[in-house]
C-alpha cells in the first residue's frame, strides 16, 4: 500500500485539478448565457430574410436566380462549423460523424466533396483524414462577427457560381437545450422554397431596383451568409453548454476520487498506528 | 386614424427596430425612397445612410445602416441592414485570404479523403466517451 505521504500528494493534485475544472465550469456557464442571448439576437434577421425569400418564391419573377434552380450534382460543398477549443465532451466528434455520414453518401455515388471549415477542430480533423479543404477560418472567439465569416462563405458561393459545386450544405450543432446539442445538416444551396401558400397567391411581382438579377443575387447571398452566421453563433452556445456539462462531470469525478483517496489515506494512517502500538506492546512484553 | 404599416429593421447580429409606423424613408441605391402604407411590392438594395421612420404619434426615429436590402409589402416593410462594411474588393480579399489559409493548412495533406481512417478515429473517440460515461455512472452509484 502507498505510504501516507504519497496519497496526500495525490489528493493535493486531484484537488488542484478539481479547482480548475470547477472554474472552467463556471466560466462556461456564464459564457453560455451570453451566447444564448446572442443566438436569440440573430434570429429576427434570419426570420425576416426567410420571409422575404418566401415571398419571393411566391411571386412570379421573370428571372430565376441560379441559387434557386436545382441542377445535376457533380460535386458538393460542405461547410463544417466546429469549435476552436476542446474539452467539450463529444460535441465535435458527434458533429464530424454527422458530416462524415453526408460525405460518405455522396462519395458512394461517386461525387467528390469540398470542405470549408469554420473552427480549428474541424480543420484539424479533416486535415488528418485528408479531406479537400478549400477554405478555412478559425479563432472566431466567443462573439463571432459576420465579417469574419464572409470570406470563407464567399469561396463556397463563388464555387457554386462557377459550377465547381452544385450543392452546398452546412453542418453545425443545433442548440436544443443545455444538455442536448443536435448535430444538424442543412442544405443551403439550391435554396428550397418554403411552401407557404397564403393569401398572396395571386399574380404579382416585385419592383426590382436596380434590376432583378442584381437584387436577387445580393439578397440570396445575404440569406446564405446569415444562415452560416446563425450556425456559427448557435455552435458557440452549444460549445459552452457542452463544456459546462463536461466540466461538471469532471469536478464530480474528482470529488469521488478524492473521497476514495482519503479513505485509503486514513486506512494507511490507522494501519501504521496499529502497527506502532503492537510493536510497543510486544516490546514491553519482552522486557 | 392614419394608415399604418409594420416595419422591421434587423441586422444579422441584432434586431434594431420593430413597430408600427406611418412613413418610412430609406436610402435606396437609386436614390432616397419614401414609403407610405399600401406601397406596391418592391425589393431594392440600400446604400449606407439613414433610415427614418415616422411613428403613429408623429415622432421620428433615425437609424444608420451601412447598406443592406429593403423589402416592401403593402402593409409591411423589412429593412435587412448590413453590419459589415461591404465592398466587392473587400469581400474578394477576404475570400482569397480564407483560401490561402486552407492551402497553408493543407500543405502536408494526403491525396485523398481517407474515410476508413476518419471513421475509425471517430469510432475510437466515441467509444472512449461512452466508456467514460459508463464509468461515471458506475462510479456515481457506488459513492455515498
Amino acid at each position: 500500500m502507498a505510504s501516507g505521504k504519497e496519497i496526500r500528494s495525490k489528493i493535493k493534485s486531484v484537488q488542484n485539478t478539481q479547482k480548475i475544472t470547477r472554474a472552467m465550469e463556471m466560466v462556461a456557464a456564464s459564457k453560455m448565457r451570453k451566447a444564448q442571448d446572442r443566438m436569440s439576437a440573430t434570429r429576427p434577421y434570419a426570420e425576416n430574410i426567410r420571409r422575404v425569400i418566401g415571398h419571393l418564391a411566391m411571386a412570379h419573377p421573370e428571372y430565376t436566380h441560379s441559387y434557386m434552380r436545382e441542377r445535376e450534382v457533380k460535386r458538393v460543398g460542405i461547410i463544417v462549423i466546429s469549435t476552436d477549443r476542446g474539452l467539450c465532451g463529444g460535441l465535435n466528434t458527434n458533429l464530424f460523424k454527422a458530416g462524415l455520414g453526408v460525405m460518405r453518401e455522396w462519395k458512394d455515388k461517386g461525387i467528390d466533396v469540398d470542405v470549408c471549415s469554420i473552427g480549428s477542430k474541424g480543420l484539424g480533423f479533416f486535415k488528418r483524414v485528408g479531406g479537400k479543404i478549400v477554405a478555412e477560418v478559425s479563432g472566431l472567439g466567443d462573439a463571432p462577427r459576420l465579417e469574419e465569416l464572409l470570406g470563407s462563405v464567399k469561396v463556397m458561393l463563388d464555387a457554386y457560381d462557377n459550377g465547381e459545386i452544385d450543392r452546398l450544405f452546412v453542418v453545425y450543432n443545433q442548440f436544443v437545450n443545455t444538455m442536448t446539442q443536435k448535430p444538424t445538416v442543412e442544405q443551403l444551396l439550391p435554396i428550397k422554397a418554403a411552401n407557404e401558400t397564403k393569401d398572396l397567391a395571386y399574380h404579382w411581382d416585385y419592383i426590382y431596383e436596380p434590376d432583378a438579377q442584381e437584387v436577387l443575387g445580393q439578397l440570396l447571398m445575404r440569406y446564405v451568409e446569415s444562415l452560416v452566421y446563425q450556425g456559427a453563433v448557435e455552435n458557440i452556445a452549444c460549445e459552452q453548454a457542452a463544456r459546462m456539462v463536461a466540466m461538471k462531470a469532471a469536478s464530480d469525478n474528482a470529488g469521488g476520487l478524492i473521497g476514495e483517496l482519503k479513505l485509503a489515506y486514513n486506512k494507511a494512517r490507522q494501519a501504521s498506528i496499529t502497527q506502532e502500538l503492537s510493536e510497543i506492546v510486544a516490546g514491553a512484553a519482552a522486557v | 386614424m392614419a394608415m399604418t404599416m409594420h416595419v422591421n429593421i434587423v441586422s444579422a447580429e441584432a434586431e434594431i427596430f420593430s413597430g408600427t409606423v406611418t412613413q418610412v424613408f430609406a436610402p435606396a441605391l437609386m436614390g432616397e425612397v419614401g414609403i407610405y402604407p399600401r406601397h406596391t411590392q418592391m425589393l431594392t438594395q440600400l446604400k449606407p445612410g439613414e433610415v427614418r421612420v415616422v411613428k403613429e404619434n408623429g415622432d421620428e426615429d433615425f437609424f444608420f445602416v451601412s447598406g443592406g436590402m429593403l423589402e416592401v409589402q403593402p402593409h409591411m416593410v423589412t429593412v435587412l441592414s448590413d453590419t459589415a462594411v461591404r465592398a466587392k474588393d473587400l469581400d474578394e480579399a477576404k475570400a482569397v485570404e480564407a483560401k490561402n489559409r486552407a492551402e497553408q493548412a493543407l500543405k502536408d495533406r494526403k491525396s485523398d479523403m481517407d474515410y476508413a481512417r476518419a471513421e475509425a478515429e471517430l469510432a475510437d473517440a466515441i467509444a472512449r466517451l461512452q466508456a467514460i460515461q459508463r464509468m461515471r455512472r458506475k462510479f456515481g452509484g457506488t459513492r455515498s
